[in-house]
């Protein structure tokens, strides 16, 4: 298990058959992960063989093929539950994709816990989808959203949290690591705090997963949700992971098959655990994938993958601060290998479509964090997010492209 | 590929978008409007001053953007000028028409075939809406509405 002889690059770069394709005539340089992640062949023939030799509706049939599809659907649901290590099954809900998790969770727990006068407490680092979900359930309860500030590295302010963290205080929602900016976020310490007051947290790991092996117990989050499309598996699939105290609470969030015990005309019983929560035909497919993208990065070894991020975060950061007119915006201690920066007097899109020509792939734009482009008065940044299939070549590559974009405005 | 993005940016355009003409709010604006571009959250706001016989007297702008959307913005504040709001409107379909890729040509007055350098846009379909956020916005102040989005 601590096996640390560096990650083997060039043999991983093979598992992802999009590395074989070129963009406009040039080597793919894929700094995009942080949007969406490529995947790895074991996934792709994962998701075939779902389709080709074993697929049907799943838990209805008592044919052969819904009993196969059945026992792999639900085996993706162990192999999540095992990585994340939860404490039961039924803490782990399929949803579409984080987006949805958080909507579920703002909009049933909003609906058993707010109240008028409630508050909940986000942050300046959260993603769009961790903020308005929880605007539409502050609007019904007639509860308000507070946001917990940054300093201008980007650091959470821990002073500041606990300052708000009040009586008020119903939930805390914030993001395990910044999406536009990389800050880890102290969610064990951010999660103790809240406890201390009795307040339960949500953490939102889409950008942890796949970079670090998240323990919910350990972190002792009462919710904690992620996609899996930026962990190699396919689009569609996303889990919420919820402690069964508070989901044994909590109304259904949508109406449908498969989340009732009996159904009359006169009232209708809900069915218990993850079901409950699971309305309608799952994504199946896409839970199978996800399940086998999870055992591939863990097949990897996530102690390899950190500390190969890590070099490639350092090395970026290194070479872009070389660039007089690059200003990184987002320095914390601790960072996931997300880089956002400007230029002087160069418009993010324009870098964008100057270096999509040298078949470098990076996010342009407000990253769905206006509030964040907001505190630090940019429309929008540049972002390179890395991924474990990223080498030094990509950066050099960035940075290449970069300069090109420099000569054009020059 | 350098020949496709010389294409995009051409002189003319780096020009425009690092030294705007009219850039800034003039004293007396008769009608304006705020565009929004929800994709990139660029904003421009187009001002326009018109005379008694609705005549585009003055146009202006204010805004952030990319070197696209600010030189489409400064060239269409010098061609509208004098124009009437029928003609500015007929202007923008030809112009949206072009970066689109629907016509190779514009078929408007010689002043406006300055807007042949933007033609480009059209191998970027996703930078269209860079091109004419600023004409949505004036497409806004002339119906009397002060918003507009490329959505």
């Amino acid at each position: 298990m601590n096996d640390m002889t560096p990650l083997d690059i060039e043999r991983i770069r093979k598992d992802f058959p999009i590395f074989g394709e070129t963009v406009h005539g040039k080597r793919l340089t894929y700094l995009d992960s942080g949007a969406s992640a490529q995947k790895p062949k074991v996934v792709l023939d994962a998701v075939h063989k779902a389709y080709a030799e074993t697929y049907a509706n799943v838990h209805r049939g008592v044919h052969y093929l819904s009993q196969q599809s059945t026992e792999l659907y639900e085996g993706a649901r162990k192999t999540v539950r095992a990585h994340l290590n939860a404490a039961s099954l039924d803490e782990i809900i399929f949803t579409k994709n984080t987006t949805e998790a958080i909507n579920l969770v703002a909009d049933s727990f909003g609906r058993l816990a707010l109240e008028p006068g409630d508050e909940i407490l986000l942050s300046y680092l959260e993603h769009h989808s961790n903020i308005v979900p929880w605007q539409l359930a502050a609007e019904k309860a007639g509860a308000t959203v507070k946001a917990v500030p940054i300093d201008e590295n980007g650091e959470f302010l821990m002073e500041e949290y606990l300052k708000l963290l009040g009586p008020k205080t119903k939930i805390v929602a914030v993001t395990h690591i910044s999406n536009a900016i990389g800050t880890i976020v102290p969610v064990k310490d951010v999660i103790r705090a809240a406890h201390d007051k009795g307040i339960p947290v949500l953490i939102d790991g889409s950008q942890a997963m796949p970079h670090m092996k998240v323990d919910v117990q350990e972190l002792g989050a009462d919710f904690y949700v992620f996609t899996g499309h930026k962990v190699f598996a396919p689009t569609g699939i996303g889990v919420l992971y919820g402690k069964s105290e508070w989901l044994e609470k909590m109304p259904p969030y949508q109406g449908g098959g498969d989340m009732i015990n009996r159904v009359t005309f006169e009232k209708t019983t809900y069915a218990t655990g993850h079901s409950k929560f699971e309305a309608g035909t799952p994504p199946i497919v896409q839970a199978i994938g996800l399940g086998t993208a999870i055992d591939y990065m863990n097949s990897v070894g996530f102690d390899k993958i950190a500390a190969h991020e890590q070099s490639l975060l350092a090395y970026a950061t290194e070479r872009l601060r070389e660039i007089n007119s690059v200003r990184i915006i987002g320095q914390a201690r601790n960072k996931a290998a997300i880089v956002s920066f400007v230029m002087d007097g160069i418009h993010p899109h324009d870098i964008g479509t100057i270096v999509d020509q040298s078949g470098v792939a990076v996010r342009v734009g407000h990253h769905c964090a206006q509030p964040l482009m907001d505190f630090y008065d940019v429309p929008s940044t540049v972002r390179a997010s890395f991924a474990l299939y990223n080498n030094h070549e990509d950066i050099d590559a960035l940075v290449a492209s970069i300069q090109m974009v420099q000569e054009f405005f020059g | 590929m350098q020949d496709t993005l010389r294409e995009l940016y051409q002189e003319v355009i780096l020009d425009h978008s690092k030294h705007p003409r009219n850039f800034g709010r003039p004293e007396t604006v008769t009608c304006e409007a705020h565009g929004y571009n929800p994709l990139c959250g660029d904003t421009i706001d187009v001002f326009l001053t018109l005379n008694e016989n609705g005549l585009i007297e003055k146009a202006a702008f204010e805004g952030k953007g990319c070197a696209i959307s600010m030189a489409s913005a400064s060239m269409l504040t010098e061609l509208v000028k004098g124009k009437t709001a029928d003609e500015a409107h007929a202007l923008f379909r030809s112009f949206h028409d072009l970066v689109t890729g629907a016509t190779e040509e514009l078929g408007a007055d010689e002043e406006a075939e300055k807007l042949m350098v933007l033609a480009g846009v059209k191998a970027f379909p996703m930078r269209v809406k860079c091109a004419t956020l600023s004409w949505h916005a004036l497409e806004a102040a002339l119906k009397g509405n002060h918003e507009a989005t490329t959505e």
